[in-house]
């Protein structure tokens, strides 16, 4: 079987964000494979763990740099990557016609996508992908097992946890909680520079952005930090009652 | 036409429906539909066709229980049939899930959990927040249809108006059903969903115990109200599931026992008013405070429920 992990190269969340000529800086700031995207690699390892025989594709789609988050794929034990290179910004619609053709191509039976993607905010790239395919999906897994070609596993509804089982080929975007991704070793950095990472134009997928951005803002909102001394517990807590009701409103 | 597909819970139009007839209305481009999906909807139906222009009910048992593919093809066919220029649809964790398919069956762009929505000479306008909540993204998108998912809270709900718009019953062709759910767990029935919560209690490491969570977070919650949730990092995951990824925007959101900053609900920085309560004056939980007491969570929470009895 083959499965495809999509990874996506974002902003470290320990970093602060800055914003220039409308857009959000990147250069000179620590970028990171989304952590979202290492749940899915993590699981695509552990499914070839657990027994299935199994080919790990990486794949990518953005600038040159995002191969580091493609390299970090490689050496988490996915076996080769696809490297889509592209400056163009896609939305989730429009990179999900990308996936798409990629999975067809590779004849790929199952896709990891994160959940939530921690640049865009953005939850729509793996049920995307599955319609384009024409697959189901289980979005917000937190646990997965392969019975023969049945995923078995739970996930998150609107209220509550459901348990589940979908025939591959299937779509699963992860979240946190799914597993605990696993440190490359040394040894397995060493050999993921020898793995090969396919690099393919953008142009070769006829593909453009369906929502233009028209700038962004950081909005600080400031705080009144009306912080209390709570040695004397009931006399903060009846000032802290007091203020939420009759300074902020927010209590009855 | 606009359409809305109205969301509800327990026999109830949910208030993201509200919201949604809201923001529907802001566009001033004419009629608003309200999709109603469901087995057995007939009040809910009932409730949207105060907020809508005309409602479409698909009512049927294949209908009992969401699922995407189902939900989307039904949407679709809607929005195909009666031209719809935008489709709004909620953004919970369902909503989110079935829009992108939406999107793609109208090959439509799709503007996600969006905060503000306008129409500029046939161009939509929105904003959305991008890098964890951080940061506010505007956007445009135009094109025949657009599908637009909206965020929890940052529109008004609509009030019901007092004559009811005409109910159709429409036939769907639906998709079968393939991703099976063989069993679920409910949170705590009469409890407040997150996403309608106006108060969020979280209770951090400070909180100390399983039993000091439900006494202390859980206590303050029911006495507020409001919703309790478990902060990231503390508890085991399983804990804290069905929380990663939705996104909040209460009132108020208070803090308890957490020292660090608070990502795992998005949009919670986004809250009116934070107030934090931790043992530790110097912890960063404070320098985005509005409102806080340093001081011991098991003596302070307890007294402000007192506070609250009063």
């Amino acid at each position: 079987m083959r499965i495809l992990t999509l990874i996506r190269q974002v902003l470290d969340a320990e970093e602060s964000v800055r914003v220039r000529n409308g857009a959000v800086e990147l250069e000179g700031s620590k970028l990171v494979m989304d952590t979202m995207d290492e749940y899915g690699v993590e699981e695509a390892l552990r499914l070839r763990e657990a027994g299935t025989e199994a080919e790990i594709v990486a794949v990518a789609v953005g600038p040159a740099r995002s191969e580091e988050a493609l390299r970090t794929a490689l050496a988490m034990g996915a076996d080769r990557g696809i490297h889509v290179v592209t400056d163009t910004a896609l939305d989730a619609i429009a990179l999900s016609a990308v996936m798409a053709q990629i999975a067809k191509a590779e004849g790929a039976e199952l896709i990891f996508c994160g959940g939530q993607e921690a640049d865009w905010d953005s939850q729509a790239l793996g049920a995307a992908t599955a319609e384009r395919l024409g697959w189901p999906q289980a979005t917000w897994t937190s646990a997965l097992e392969l019975k023969g070609t049945t995923l078995v596993g739970k996930h998150e509804a609107d209220e509550g946890s459901e348990s589940f089982e979908v025939a591959l080929p299937a779509v699963v975007t992860t979240q946190q909680g799914l597993n605990e991704p696993r440190y490359p070793t040394l040894p397995n950095i060493m050999k993921s520079k020898k793995k090969e990472i396919r690099k393919e134009t953008l142009e070769a997928y006829g593909v453009a952005p369906k929502v233009k951005v028209n700038g962004v803002e950081i909005q600080v909102k400031e705080r009144l930090k009306k912080i209390l001394d709570g040695k004397d517990a009931a006399g903060a807590a009846a000032q802290l009652v007091k203020m939420l009701r009759e300074d902020a409103g927010v209590i009855a | 036409m606009i359409l809305i597909v109205a969301e509800h819970a327990n026999g109830k139009l949910s208030k993201s429906a509200y919201e949604l007839a809201t923001a529907a209305r802001g566009l001033g481009r004419g009629d608003v539909a309200a999709l109603v999906l469901g087995s057995g909807v007939a009040s809910v139906a009932g409730a949207a066709a105060l907020i809508a222009d005309q409602v479409l009910v698909g009512d049927s048992a294949e209908l009992a229980q969401y699922d995407a593919e189902i939900w989307s093809a039904a949407a679709a066919q809607i929005a195909n049939e009666g031209e719809a220029e935008v489709v709004l649809i909620a953004g919970s964790r369902s909503g989110r899930e079935y829009s992108p398919r939406v999107a793609v069956k109208l090959d439509a762009p799709l503007l996600e959990d969006v905060t503000s929505l306008k129409d500029e000479g046939g161009v939509l306008h929105a904003e959305h927040y991008t890098f964890l909540t951080r940061v506010t993204e505007r956007v445009e998108a135009k094109a025949p249809v657009v599908v637009v998912t909206v965020k929890a809270g940052a529109f008004a709900p609509a009030e019901p108006g007092t004559v009811a718009a005409e109910q159709f019953d429409v036939d769907l062709e639906l998709p079968k059903r393939r991703l099976v759910v063989t069993g679920s767990t409910k949170e705590k029935t009469g409890r407040i969903a997150l996403a309608e919560a106006d108060i969020v209690v979280s209770g951090g490491r400070g909180v100390g115990t399983p039993e000091g969570f439900v006494q202390l977070v859980e206590g303050l919650a029911d006495q507020l109200g409001a919703r309790a949730v478990v902060d990231a990092g503390w508890r085991p995951y399983s804990e804290q599931v069905g929380q990663t990824g939705k996104t909040v925007q209460p009132k108020a959101y208070i803090a308890v026992g957490i020292s660090g900053a608070v990502q795992h609900l998005s949009g919670m920085n986004k809250s009116k008013v934070i107030v934090a309560i931790n043992k530790d004056g110097d912890a960063p939980i404070f320098k985005i405070a509005d409102y806080g007491i340093v001081g011991d969570v098991k003596e302070i929470v307890p007294a402000m429920i007192q506070e609250l009895r009063k």
